[in-house]
């Protein structure tokens, strides 16, 4: 091994190639049948897979759901969710006859909706799509990729364990998300207020509203995100227990690669966030259901409470979202630029500290419910706080690049355009951290923009980066590297065309969360919807770059390490793909 | 090494603690409003305060009735203007325009919202639930003054004007025990 690379002095396996490949490759890798290993798959490596197929077909639906908005957004005007409302009605029929419309079934009159109705139905359609586009995209999506996919087939094999600790445990966590997936597409077609379909009162499910609405779309909805909930908790007990006790010998915790860290760090944020979220949304099924009082204020409830306990978990969430993403680029950074990370326990140690601070900060999501100005200049200043430690990382990505050998293979690309998007993202997050502008921006497209660049962008983009980075040891096979740069470059371009914009919008007081806009805004509305066909085209390269390799590169072979010496964590000791059971033998951390 | 029961049972702990805080969160919740005045909760007192200021506060009034509730009430005063520290008493207009008994409660808070933790009241309607009989008309006083340590915290300074406010509620659980009793 190089003395370059950061692992040199830290992680160096015993004589890598001769132990694993000789003995994990051949005599113990028996495969189950198609059915029993994936459907009842408890190996590790199986399991992420699954986790990253549930997460595209995921993503491609929650980035259809964004597609219809900025269609409808493109111009002033409600005309294009018209489209997806229900052309009739019915309607009892009076003596056995319609005044209008067609006698149906015998006491029913099928009447086309007059232009006015599906309006308004179109204006529930879009609430509901922003509702579930976003629950899609964080539970469903960037969660399932990040944690249940990398983290499975990685984290294992990063610290040197055969398995994760509890395997059949891991595979309910899989099949519970399949549960909840169920229950969120019930919930999407179930009546919700009236005869229209879904939950739109957003992601964040605020009461009187989330209460009110009597129809059982929401009652579907808090119990999927009680199943997700479960399964994410179940997780991380298990990522905790792996990371803990199954470490290879002389792999101390300081040792230990950054995305395992991260990984660590988030399911302790799990943990510690998920109960409170579940605590909330019972509270919410009890008010609906059994007649409690938690957030009526009329029986001496208060709603403020629940978005003391939704942000409570909401914003440990965002960290959740993002940390497994800061491990992945630490990674990517160092491989392609061919140095040892810069400040590596820093770098840990900051992932633990925005851990830390992100439980303490909840209240800055809801500026304008009347906190008190002492209470605003504490969460101000907390927030603020953040800005410390992912300074240090930002920085240290930066440090790890500069003087390095570098590369600028797809998986780097991604990663620099991680780093400069979340940097964006990141300081408009300081901008709004300031209860005073905040005042000004809250629920306008300003906070959208925001939030799109640390995680749409930020967030998407370590999970495209992993994705070009693993590519190879995960399938076997390697991807095209023409058609990856397309894709990195094409994204680039199509998501800033998408959500910088945003930011115009946001300051001249476009708010978040309606259907239509006055002209004003429409200049800036139409460059967005341009922006987001770019990216849709983007994501069109990638699904074309897996079929490209699936059919010319498939059984062509891969190497067991393609990015050469920058590459030093144990994934790239192991054949690709690697061997059904690895680590038979525990490799050995001097 | 720990065993992996070990860090289940530690990990499993944490839940359950959550859990617990999350289960408490509503009663610690109402503490904290009532302690601190947070969102301009106001507080009780059992007598006026001894203590009159030369500052002069003006207290203006609102009440509102949620849908629902067959009522109409309304401040009988547009504004009190009166020291800090002094005993006022104002009052509220309601209406039962119903033919039927019905049972209300009021919620309140004041604006500004930091006003909330120097706001006393002695006695208020808002205290019980208020019943009125088919047409009836109440007068409903609310007995209040301003707690003089207002003086004492910067924050409040610039404080003027409080607008006391309620919002009177339909209480069908008290209306159902009415007819339960067969009342």
């Amino acid at each position: 091994m190089s003395d370059t690379s950061y692992t040199a002095d830290r992680v160096s396996v015993a004589d890598p190639k001769a132990h694993h490949a000789a003995h994990d490759d051949h005599a113990h890798d028996h495969k189950p049948s198609f059915f029993v290993r994936w459907f009842f798959s408890t190996n590790h490596k199986d399991i992420g897979v699954l986790y990253l197929i549930f997460a595209i077909f995921a993503g491609i639906i929650g980035g259809a759901m964004s597609g219809a908005m900025r269609q409808e957004l493109k111009e002033p005007g409600i005309t294009f969710l018209t489209n997806f409302t229900a052309q009739y009605e019915m309607i009892p029929a009076v003596d056995g006859a319609c005044a209008t419309g067609e006698l149906v079934g015998g006491d029913q009159c099928r009447v086309e909706r007059v232009p006015e109705a599906r309006i308004e139905s179109a204006k529930n359609f879009y609430n509901v799509l922003i509702t579930y586009h976003g629950l899609v995209m964080i539970f469903f999506m960037v969660m399932p990729a990040l944690i249940g996919g990398y983290g499975n087939f990685f984290v294992p094999i990063m610290i040197g364990a055969p398995d994760m600790a509890f395997p059949r445990m891991n595979n309910i966590s899989f099949w519970l998300y399949g549960a909840s997936a169920t229950l969120l597409t019930l919930s999407f077609f179930a009546p919700g207020y009236g005869a229209e379909q879904g939950y739109g009162g957003g992601w964040v499910l605020y009461p009187p509203l989330s209460v009110a609405t009597r129809g059982p779309a929401m009652d579907l909805l808090i119990v999927s995100l009680h199943l997700a909930g479960v399964s994410s908790i179940l997780g991380a007990i298990n990522f905790i227990t792996t990371i803990f006790n199954m470490r290879a010998p002389g792999m101390t915790l300081h040792k230990m690669p950054l995305f395992a860290w991260a990984v660590l760090v988030t399911a302790f944020l799990l943990v510690l966030s998920l109960p409170v979220l579940a605590g909330a949304i019972t509270m919410l099924l009890t008010d609906r259901m059994f007649g409690t009082a938690f957030f009526d204020a009329a029986r001496g409830g208060d709603p403020v409470l629940y978005q003391h306990l939704f942000w409570f978990f909401g914003h440990p969430e965002v960290y959740i979202l993002i940390l497994p993403a800061f491990g992945i680029v630490s990674h990517i950074i160092s491989t392609f630029s061919k140095k040892p990370v810069f400040g590596y326990l820093g770098m840990a140690y900051a992932m633990v500290a925005i851990g830390f601070i992100g439980f303490i900060v909840w209240a800055h999501h809801m500026y304008t419910v009347g906190l008190s100005v002492d209470m605003k200049a504490y969460f101000v200043a907390a927030t603020m706080v953040i800005a410390v430690p992912t300074g240090i990382k930002i920085f240290s990505w930066i440090a790890t690049m500069w003087g390095g050998s570098i590369d600028f293979k797809t998986p780097m690309l991604f990663a620099v355009g991680f780093v400069f998007l979340f940097t964006v993202g990141g300081v408009t997050g300081v901008l709004l951290a300031n209860a005073g502008i905040d005042h000004y921006m809250h629920d306008t497209y300003y906070v959208v923009a925001h939030f799109h660049y640390v995680l749409s962008l930020g967030a998407v983009f370590a999970i495209f980066a992993a994705w070009y980075y693993w590519y190879e040891k995960m399938f076997g096979h390697a991807y095209n590297e023409k058609i990856g740069q397309a894709h990195f470059w094409v994204m680039f371009v199509g998501v800033n065309l998408i959500f910088f914009p945003q930011h115009f919008l946001g300051l001249q007081g476009m708010p978040r969360r309606y259907i239509d806009y006055p002209e004003g805004f429409a200049f800036w509305n139409h460059v967005s919807t341009i922006g987001y066909y770019i990216t849709a085209a983007a994501v069109l390269i990638w699904l074309v770059g897996i079929a490209e390799a699936a059919l010319f590169r498939r059984g062509k072979g891969a190497r067991a390490n393609p990015w050469g010496e920058g590459a030093t964590t144990l994934e790239w000791t192991l054949p690709s793909p690697p061997p059904y059971h690895q680590f038979n033998e525990l490799p050995v951390i001097k | 090494m720990t065993s992996n029961g070990r860090v289940v049972l530690i990990v499993c702990t944490a839940i359950a603690g959550m859990t617990g805080l999350v289960a408490a969160a509503p009663s610690l919740y109402n503490t904290f409003c009532r302690v601190t005045g947070f969102d301009g909760t106001t507080q009780r007192a059992d007598a006026g305060s001894d203590r009159v200021l030369d500052r002069k506060v003006t207290v203006r009034f609102d009440g509102t009735v949620a849908p629902g509730l067959p009522w109409s009430f309304k401040p009988e005063q547009v504004s009190q203007t009166l020291h800090v520290g002094e005993t006022a008493m104002a009052y509220f207009a309601a209406t039962n325009s119903s033919d039927t008994p019905v049972v209300g409660t009021a919620t309140f808070n004041v604006q500004p919202a930091k006003a909330g933790l120097y706001f006393m009241k002695v006695q208020c309607f808002c205290f019980t639930e208020q019943r009125l009989e088919p047409g009836q008309s109440v007068s409903m006083p609310v007995t209040y003054f301003i707690d003089p340590s207002i003086a004492d915290d910067d924050n409040l300074d610039d404080v003027r004007e409080i607008t006391l406010s309620y919002t009177f509620y339909r209480n069908e659980d008290a209306e159902a025990k009415l007819v339960a009793s067969g009342d």
